[in-house]
């Protein structure tokens, strides 16, 4: 089979699979929908036991790659690359976590979208026979970003309604030529879209049209539709968001229906208060590793396709009044055949 | 120029679909959690020109300040006034309780990056555009009061 279709789209005829994965969440997450199906969930002190959040969200980053090595039932030493990225400036997450493991290390940044990124870069890797197992990962943590893109915590303000919440926690995959699990067989990379919008309380109306483009771009490269998946997810469009992606997309002749979810508003029960729903790097990782991958596992889905968008804007840049650019990634992920 | 179009559709349209938020239940909230703050600050000043006879009025207002800017500190260090403020919106922030908030929350938030660069700098990151227009505000009556 062709390796590329189409100027987005690569296939990995090798099956790189997904043969460990973990996901860590917060307390608050904790007590949402997913409750079950979190590998682990820090009931009361989102401090993680560290002086400072910035350290607490590296704690759930060095957690959750142990968690999915052990998972893989490998060895630190049978991973051969560690690729992770956060939101945090200079992705300190990441990197410093990497710090403390003896595996090269690249960090990446996609923003929210860098779960899906790291995967497809992986799997990409993976199937070239470069390596044989790569462990990706991401992070995102409620307190570390309202601090750097928002106001303190203990400010009084009000929430805007189009806001969201970020989502705690840290969620990580082993993608390995070798082992058994969902097989991971294209990825469509997605290019920046930037329709304009200002406000940086409206993420989802930002990363919508990214979303739009990547999906239209993978069903004409793999000519399928979106009937052709059990399972089409995005990663944090949040309410507001993927209804106007089922808009958008509606416009352009694809009609998502009951197999499109949104993990921003899987994650959170209604009375949280979370507004539009989750948001972060977490938000699409906690969600794939915890049920997402559980039915894959089971059979209960045998073909996701799985899109994260990102906005990639700093806080430098919406100072300086610029619009937010947003990003979208998609991998196809099958599950193990029953 | 096409693109122009484009995004001036999009924004219109997300405008469009934003459900409107209804402002009385707000409205509501912040008139009564500020009229009671108020009251409060009313019910200092009165008590101590009562208990202190020797206190003169002006005085007594600045201790009322006073009490009312510790208390809203004093919150905000329990990780109470966040909430009372995400529930009564402009109700705590016009009172000099939200101005207090606006110092005291930084100050808790970039304390772990040091007590010069991390707290003393950051305190006003949000009082210090209300400090300065303050004073600017201020400068410009002095300007017309000295030749008016």
């Amino acid at each position: 089979m062709e390796r590329k279709r189409g100027n987005q789209t690569v296939f990995f005829n090798n099956k790189p699979k997904i043969i460990g994965h973990y996901s860590i969440v917060g307390p608050k997450e904790g007590k949402g929908n997913l409750r079950n199906y979190f590998s682990e969930i820090e009931e009361k002190d989102d401090f993680f036991g560290q002086e400072t959040y910035e350290k607490a969200e590296r704690v759930m980053i060095e957690r959750a790659l142990d968690g999915a090595i052990k998972s893989a039932n490998a060895k630190y030493s049978d991973v051969h690359l560690f690729m992770a990225g956060d939101l945090l400036n200079q992705i300190i997450s990441s990197s410093y976590a990497a710090r403390s493991f003896d595996i090269p290390y690249v960090g990446v940044f996609g923003a929210c979208s860098t779960m899906v990124e790291s995967l497809a870069l992986s799997a990409c890797l993976v199937d070239g026979g470069h390596f044989d197992t790569i462990a990706c990962a991401t992070s995102s943590h409620f307190s570390t970003a309202e601090r750097q893109f928002r106001f303190p915590l203990e400010l009084g303000n009000q929430r805007p309604p189009t806001s969201q919440w970020t989502v705690t926690g840290s969620g990580a995959d082993i993608v390995s030529i070798k082992g058994n699990g969902p097989i991971i067989t294209c990825a469509t990379f997605g290019k920046v879209t930037d329709y304009g919008i200002g406000d940086v309380n409206n993420m989802g109306a930002a990363m919508a049209p990214a979303a739009m483009n990547t999906l239209i771009a993978h069903f004409k490269d793999t000519n399928t539709t979106p009937k052709d998946y059990d399972l089409i997810l995005s990663g944090d469009l949040g309410k507001l968001g993927s209804e106007i992606l089922i808009d958008l997309m509606e416009e352009q002749g694809y009609k998502l229906g009951l197999n499109y979810k949104d993990c921003g508003q899987i994650i959170y029960k209604r009375n949280q208060n979370v507004l539009m729903g989750g948001s972060g790097c977490a938000c699409s990782a906690t969600v794939f590793n915890s049920i997402i991958m559980k039915k894959l596992l089971t059979g209960e889905l045998k073909k996701v396709l799985f899109m994260a968008t990102g906005a990639l804007l700093s806080t430098t840049s919406s100072q300086q009044g610029d619009t937010v650019p947003g990003i979208a990634h998609a991998v196809v992920i099958e599950g193990v055949k029953k | 120029m096409q693109e122009q179009e484009r995004n001036k559709r999009y924004n219109a349209y997300v405008e469009a679909k934003i459900a409107k938020t209804h402002a009385w239940p707000s409205l509501f909230n912040s008139f009564w959690v500020g009229g009671l703050i108020c009251t409060f600050g009313q019910l200092c000043n009165d008590l101590i020109l009562l208990w202190f006879p020797s206190v003169s009025t002006q005085s007594a207002w600045a201790y009322t300040l006073i009490i009312l800017i510790f208390l809203a500190s004093f919150l905000t260090g329990l990780g109470v006034f966040d909430k009372i403020g995400a529930f009564a919106g402009a109700g705590t922030i016009v009172p000099i309780t939200g101005f207090s908030n606006s110092i005291t929350s930084p100050a808790v938030e970039f304390k772990n990056e040091g007590i010069i660069f991390g707290m003393c700098a950051k305190m006003f990151i949000i009082a210090g555009p209300v400090i300065v227009s303050g004073t600017v505000a201020s400068m410009i009556v002095g300007l017309i009061y000295l030749f008016v």
